[in-house]
């Protein structure tokens, strides 16, 4: 089979002519606190192909989570060019451009576990019995669907976690944003999850932009890795991942995925300015 | 058990100060309506503190008795009957607690929803609550009077006034309640304010609407009561205790206020019952 093929799945939706997902330019990012304004992101540039899995890693406090959310119109840029979808921030979350996984898993404790899942596609309109199909698929998906008439507060904080993923996939977004999803997990759940995700992935070609701090995780799951510096937050390398697909938990035991992960901690490393 | 033990020990230490009392304040009248010739011991005269016609301080058993006289010596409809006048204060409390607890809802939803109305009512909200119910209700009385409205409306709408407020109070606060992250999340799915109320608002707010409407329904028993004094003093438990102090009828005065608290604590419980219900549809968490 052709690698190259693989790598980059073709596009679900040929309706969107434009093949960047994501284009920041010059992207800058201030917070007004009140002694003084803190630079969240500075002179951000970073282009996010369809079918791309980017893995954005750094220091506490560089900026990960902002970027996610300015993406996702949650934070208002400062300055420079974001575009989504080839749309604005804005106009791409009003055509719900996104799934969104948050560093937490915000669960509404008064819905079950299904009810949760079935939340974005019931505010979107959705038909009862095509959303709670929907949404068993999904929470099959992660390994809940024994759990669907649980409430949150009966899951343990990794099984919270994986409904919000559940939840986020639940309108089969083209592009998934994934905050920290999988730092709650014990390394067992989180290996599992990682194939899963990968799987997932490569099949539905869902562009997916992931924050971690680990560097295997990024490694095995990334066609690219953006590392980070902190204060201020700014992009400083890109490392492309050229690690045959599809991929398994075997490949962490190759030369190949060792000398990328070395790479990345280098580069983490120099991020790693607090001296 | 382990709850009903304590109270139990409570109740007999009040029951037991309480004909103590009644004993030390009605003893000095006792004496004086006793028979001159009669025995003058003191077990004659407990006997005759405890069984006075119009004590200062009746006992607990007399107040029971005459209750149980009121309500089974009487037929239903007689206005005699203590539980045709609790029907009277209920139906007014019930009324005007419904009434004040819509009102108070759509309150919030309004001062929530808008910063004009954040800006414009809650202040006169609080300030409503700062004149004392004592000299609005003769107001209210006289003035819904003067358009032809008498009876249930202007006694419903002084029960009204006093329960909107926790309402109101609670629910701009539970409405406002969830948090950045709850909001964040709604936001990505582009939820628009009416989906938003309904999903997240509402439901967040449930916590806070329990309590407020435990304030609301105890506040609406008194608010009845007072609400039956300026209307003439006609029908109610509120009547009855105006009728007792009037003749010195300190039995049916207490009758009253036994009965207005009993229904009062039922107000209470059927609250309690809603929130109940609600819990265990939330699988047991409010
Ligand atoms: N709402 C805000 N107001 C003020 N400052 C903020 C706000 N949100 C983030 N910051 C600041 O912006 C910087 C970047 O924060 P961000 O949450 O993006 O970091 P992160 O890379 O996600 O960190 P972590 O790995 O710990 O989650 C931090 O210095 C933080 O203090
Ligand atoms: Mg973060």
């Amino acid at each position: 089979m052709n690698e190259q093929t693989l790598r980059e799945p073709a596009p679900r939706n040929a309706s969107i002519p434009n093949d960047n997902v994501i284009v920041a330019e010059n992207l800058n990012i201030m917070f007004d606190t009140n002694d003084h304004p803190i630079s969240a992101l500075q002179d951000v540039n970073l282009n996010v192909q369809r079918g791309d899995f980017i893995s954005l890693i750094g220091p506490s406090g560089c900026g990960k989570t902002t970027l996610l959310r300015a993406i996702a119109d949650l934070t208002p840029v400062t300055s420079g060019h974001l575009r989504v979808n080839g749309m604005s921030p804005h106009t791409a979350r009003e055509a719900r451009a996104y799934g969104y996984v948050f560093q937490a898993p915000v669960l509404l404790p008064w819905r079950t576990v299904l009810r949760n899942v079935t939340l974005p596609l019931e505010i979107a309109g959705m038909a009862k019995s095509d959303r709670i199909a929907c949404a068993r698929e999904n929470l099959a998906l992660v390994g809940l669907k024994d759990f669907s008439m649980k409430f949150p507060w009966q899951l343990s904080g990794g099984m919270q976690q994986r409904v919000s993923i559940a939840r986020a996939l639940s309108f089969k977004p083209s592009l998934l944003l994934m905050d920290e999803p999988f730092g709650a997990l014990d390394e067992i759940t989180r290996d599992s999850l990682n194939v899963h995700l990968h799987d997932l992935w490569r099949r539905t070609g869902m562009t997916t932009i992931f924050v971690t701090h680990s560097i295997p995780e990024a490694v095995f799951l990334s066609t690219r890795i953006v590392v980070m510096s902190a204060r201020p937050g700014r992009i400083l390398r890109v490392i492309e991942s050229d690690l045959p697909m599809p991929r398994s938990l075997g490949i962490r035991d190759t030369a190949a995925f060792t000398a990328l992960a070395h790479d990345l901690r280098e580069a983490l490393r120099d991020g790693h300015s607090y001296d | 058990m382990t709850r009903i033990f304590p109270l139990a020990t409570v109740m007999l230490a009040l029951i037991i100060v309480w004909y103590a009392g009644a004993y030390v304040l009605n003893a000095p009248q006792a004496i004086n309506l006793m028979d001159p010739d009669g025995p003058h011991n003191f077990w004659a005269v407990v006997q005759a503190a405890w069984n006075m016609d119009r004590p200062v301080l009746p006992t607990p058993g007399q107040i029971a008795t005459n209750l149980a006289a009121s309500i089974f010596g009487n037929p239903l409809f007689s206005p005699r009957n203590f539980l045709l006048q609790t029907a009277y204060t209920a139906e007014t409390a019930v009324t005007g607690l419904a009434g004040g607890v819509v009102l108070g809802i759509f309150l919030a939803i309004g001062i929530v929803h808008s910063r004009v109305l954040d800006r414009s009512l809650m202040p006169w909200v609080i300030t409503s609550q700062t004149i004392p119910i004592l000299a609005i209700a003769p107001m209210v009385v006289v003035a819904l009077g003067n358009i032809g409205l008498t009876g249930l409306v202007p006694k419903a709408a002084i029960v009204g006034y006093l329960s909107f407020f926790p309402v109101t109070v609670g629910m701009v606060k539970g409405l406002r309640s969830p948090d950045a992250m709850q909001m964040d999340l709604m936001r990505t799915y582009n939820t628009k304010k009416m989906s938003l109320f309904v999903k997240l608002r509402w439901p967040v707010a449930m916590a806070f609407l329990f309590p407020s409407l435990r304030v609301a329904a105890s506040l609406s028993v008194t608010g009845a009561i007072v609400a039956e004094l300026p209307t003439g003093a006609q029908v109610g438990l509120g009547a009855r205790l105006l009728a007792g102090s009037y003749y010195g009828q300190t039995m049916m005065m207490w009758g009253a206020l036994v009965l207005a608290s009993l229904l009062a604590l039922a107000l209470i419980g059927m609250v309690r019952l809603g929130e109940f219900w609600l819990c265990q549809q939330r699988g047991g968490r409010l």
